[in-house]
């Protein structure tokens, strides 16, 4: 039998982690943290080690995501204006993420019926 | 954890595709054998809940960040291949859409945190709480070990990957061509953050997810 509570109840949780998922910005500002290690921008490579390693300098820009670093376009500077980006981005990546996992389980599921 | 375009040379990278899309191949086979249309929703609520659990950054004081990837959970609720598709799903829409892990990166990042860590955690849930009832604290405990070793393990992977390309991937010179430190560099300082901090994270969140579903479907617990 299908769980519509169950499902309903989780929903509710992804939405108040989605809601909370600024905190993933904050927190790191307030404990003055830097990026994760090895996450770093070609230049912030260059910074710490003095050159920009060959093959690095060719790949590093090769994709151009459409909302870079969980930013939405014409969001503003400033902590809020970024956390009111990054919770857009949060619920845009969720609903992509949520509506091509459906499809993909749908489709994977075709021959097994609903059981 | 999730390698940007650029630190992983194409000997690695291209390796890392092509031991990951077996994994996916392996595991879309597994669930065209055995998911029914009804578990859909659960699917799609775990790839939800790995893509946003891994925009939550972690600071240490001063340092660097970390995250959680909910691999473990995921494979204790859903079953490992499900997660290994969920957790993939969440990865590949953010390196596409968000740049958060390269594209050349997909691979080695799948393999890093939704093969990797999913097995690891999935197989140490299954070993510890093996013998005990779902509603038991024992799983609780389970989860939580089998998460904390994930992730750790998950961590070491990536620093393995990047740690190797100075040896790999060098110009005549000598000068490293893509990620530039050592694996004497590369592991200290990936798995000791996750081995200290990141991982009990992993842990807290799987426990409690855990003990949510003891409490209201502990159906899913199997």
């Amino acid at each position: 039998m299908i769980n519509m509570t169950t499902i309903k109840k989780l929903w509710v949780g992804i939405g108040v982690l989605a809601l909370l998922s600024p905190l993933g910005l904050i927190l790191p500002s307030l404990f003055k943290a830097e990026g994760a290690w090895g996450e770093w921008s070609l230049k912030e490579v260059e910074r710490i080690i003095k050159f920009a390693p060959q093959g690095m300098k060719r790949l590093a820009g090769i994709w151009k995501a459409p909302l870079p670093d969980y930013t939405v376009p014409g969001q503003r500077t400033g902590m809020v204006g970024e956390s009111l980006g990054y919770l857009f981005a949060a619920i845009i990546g969720i609903a992509l993420v949520a509506g091509i996992m459906y499809l993909l389980a749908k489709l994977l599921a075709r021959r097994n019926g609903n059981e | 954890m999730h390698i940007p375009d650029g630190y992983l040379g194409p000997a690695t990278y291209g390796t890392l595709f092509a031991i990951t899309i077996p994994f996916w191949a392996a595991a879309s086979m597994k669930l065209n054998r055995t998911l029914k249309s009804r578990q859909a929703p659960y699917l799609a609520l775990g790839a939800a809940f790995s893509f946003v659990i891994m925009m939550f950054n972690i600071p240490i004081i001063g340092g660097t960040t970390g995250h959680a990837t909910g691999a473990t959970i995921i494979a204790i609720l859903l079953g490992p291949w499900a997660a290994v598709i969920a957790v993939s799903v969440a990865l590949i829409i953010q390196a596409l859409l968000f740049g958060d892990g390269g594209i050349t990166a997909i691979g080695a990042n799948c393999f890093n945190m939704a093969i990797v860590g999913v097995f690891t955690g999935y197989g140490v849930y299954r070993l510890i709480g093996l013998r005990s009832g779902s509603l038991s604290k024992r799983r609780v405990l389970a989860g939580a070990i089998g998460a904390y070793v994930s992730l750790n393990a998950s961590a070491l992977a990536a620093a393995i990957l990047f740690g190797i390309q100075p040896l790999l991937e060098k110009s005549s010179t000598g000068q490293p061509l893509y990620a530039p430190f050592p694996l004497s560099i590369a592991v200290p300082a990936m798995v000791l953050q996750h081995l200290f901090v990141f991982g009990f994270v992993e842990a807290l969140i799987t426990a409690l997810v855990i003990q949510y579903f003891q409490k209201n479907d502990p159906d899913m617990l199997g």
